[in-house]
């Protein structure tokens, strides 16, 4: 059974990766497409806790590192997942009780993702950037993912719940 | 969940920053040969494939917005291109300087398409986010089509930007408005030589920076810039139209013009494009050649200019 979920969650993984870079810059706002991969971490967090989160947003940050339009400094992504799936995870007793403490996690995370990438980018050079102009995509991504939150944080809950084994359900 | 473990794991966490920044520091180290180098290959295997296939469903669907435009609206934009058809048309008769430059630009884009650059046909897949602040594309041609590093990337408009990486079946392009962009470009009207360079800006708007190599040359608002040709045709061939002077200023502290150009290409849009390659390249896809570029997208190619 562990193996089975296991590629379940690669296969989500692959799914939201490829949706972000196929499907999702054909919707983006001023060239900003919304984050799912964020979204799947945010949400893994929430049910299963810090440790699989990290692990998830580890894999999907590489994921984004890696596929083909990625032309930044591999690890960026994964670092800044990585750090969200551990906060998400900290916060998630509180957060899963209501759905406006999850949207103000996915907002929180949302904000602190985009903000790592960016802060890395600034240090690397790479590419060099203003801070105005991080700003103003941090604020827009922000925006979206919150946007998306209500119609894809429950489906991916509901899959992970569905994934968690049965003696540590509820 | 009191049965899940309370405390989550330190060393996890640790180990998997540590992997972050250890892959972070060998990637902006190593260059180009970066250990990433290879994990992108194998990523680009397993990726290219799925977006492909992603891209060809999504495709038909990606008309639908344009359901949505109304007659009246359609009607009003006829009406407004009527108007500035005429304006243009009255602007050319007018002044001979502007009849000048036509005829110029028409030389150089009739000159770029004469040249005879064998082309490989190929669409867009996927688009870097403006999260990622890198603004490159996947396109479905790889390797096996004869697509490798630093090849030049245009469409019916003009220059794209160039192949960073390629694999078996799929490229990333960087695009001209990347903001580590820099195309050498050369001035329609004057012949004059220049540097042109991304801003970063994925959206339509996306404008470049055109900086002179002589700063007692001041570019007129309405010239054409093509790309001026690097060594060997890579990464960028001669005489491809790149965009248009928009506005000019000087810069007192680097004592040369700079100018804001207008792309021809819609960044936001691109669709098909085609990648320079040796006419004798081996490819598993028929190649255009620069003389039937027309008749195959003479349609789409009517409203560039």
């Amino acid at each position: 059974m562990a193996a089975v979920r296991g590629l379940v969650v690669a296969a989500a993984v692959l799914v939201a990766v490829v949706l972000q870079v196929s499907v999702f810059p054909y919707l983006a706002v001023d060239g900003v497409a919304p984050n799912l991969a964020l979204l799947l971490v945010v949400a893994a967090a929430l049910v299963r806790g810090p440790d699989l989160a990290a692990v998830i947003g580890f894999a999907a940050g590489l994921a984004i590192d890696l596929a083909p339009p990625a032309d930044h400094v591999a690890g960026r992504w994964a670092l800044a997942l990585v750090v969200v799936g551990y906060l998400a995870g900290r916060v998630r007793h509180d957060a899963r009780t209501s759905a406006l403490a999850a949207v103000v996690t996915v907002a929180a995370c949302s904000f602190v993702a985009t903000s790592l990438y960016a802060l890395g980018g600034m240090l690397l050079h790479d590419p060099d950037l203003s801070a105005v102009d991080a700003l103003r995509v941090i604020a827009v991504s922000v925006g979206y993912d919150v946007l998306l939150t209500p119609f894809v944080l429950p489906l991916l809950m509901r899959l992970f719940r569905r994934l968690t084994p049965k003696q540590a359900a509820y | 969940m009191r049965d899940h473990r309370q405390r989550p794991s330190r060393g996890l966490l640790v180990l998997l920053l540590l992997a972050c920044f250890t892959l972070i520091t060998l990637d902006a180290r190593g260059g180009s040969h970066s250990p990433a180098a290879p994990l992108r290959g194998v990523a680009g295997a397993v990726f290219g494939p799925v977006e492909d296939a992603t891209a060809t469903v999504v495709r038909p669907f990606r008309a639908v917005p344009h359901f949505f435009q109304s007659t009246n609206a359609l009607r009003a934009e006829v009406a407004r291109l009527r108007s500035r058809n005429a304006a243009l048309h009255s602007q050319l008769a007018a002044t001979s300087y502007t009849q000048h430059q036509a005829a110029e630009l028409d030389g150089l884009l009739r000159a770029s398409r004469q040249s005879g650059y064998a082309l490989v046909p190929a669409q867009v897949i996927a688009m870097g986010s403006a999260q990622s602040f890198t603004s490159t594309v996947t396109i479905d041609a790889g390797t096996s089509s004869g697509v490798y590093p630093d090849m030049t990337v245009l469409d019916n408009d003009g220059l794209v930007g160039r192949v960073v990486r390629a694999d078996r079946s799929t490229a990333t392009v960087l695009l001209l408005v990347d903001q580590e962009s820099v195309v050498g470009g050369r001035l329609g009207s004057s012949m004059e030589l220049g540097f042109v360079r991304g801003r970063g800006e994925t959206d339509g708007a996306g404008q470049l920076d055109l900086q002179l190599v002589d700063g007692s040359v001041t570019p007129q608002r309405g010239d054409v810039v093509v790309s001026w040709g690097s060594k060997n045709d890579r990464p960028y061939v001669p005489g491809i139209p790149i965009g248009r002077v928009e506005s000019v200023y000087s810069s007192p502290r680097e004592q040369s013009k700079e100018a804001v150009v207008a792309p021809f290409v819609d960044f936001s849009a691109l669709d098909v494009v085609g990648v320079v390659v040796n006419s004798h390249t081996h490819s598993d896809r028929p190649l255009i050649n620069a003389g039937r570029i027309d008749s195959a997208s003479g349609a789409v190619h009517g409203a560039g200019n």
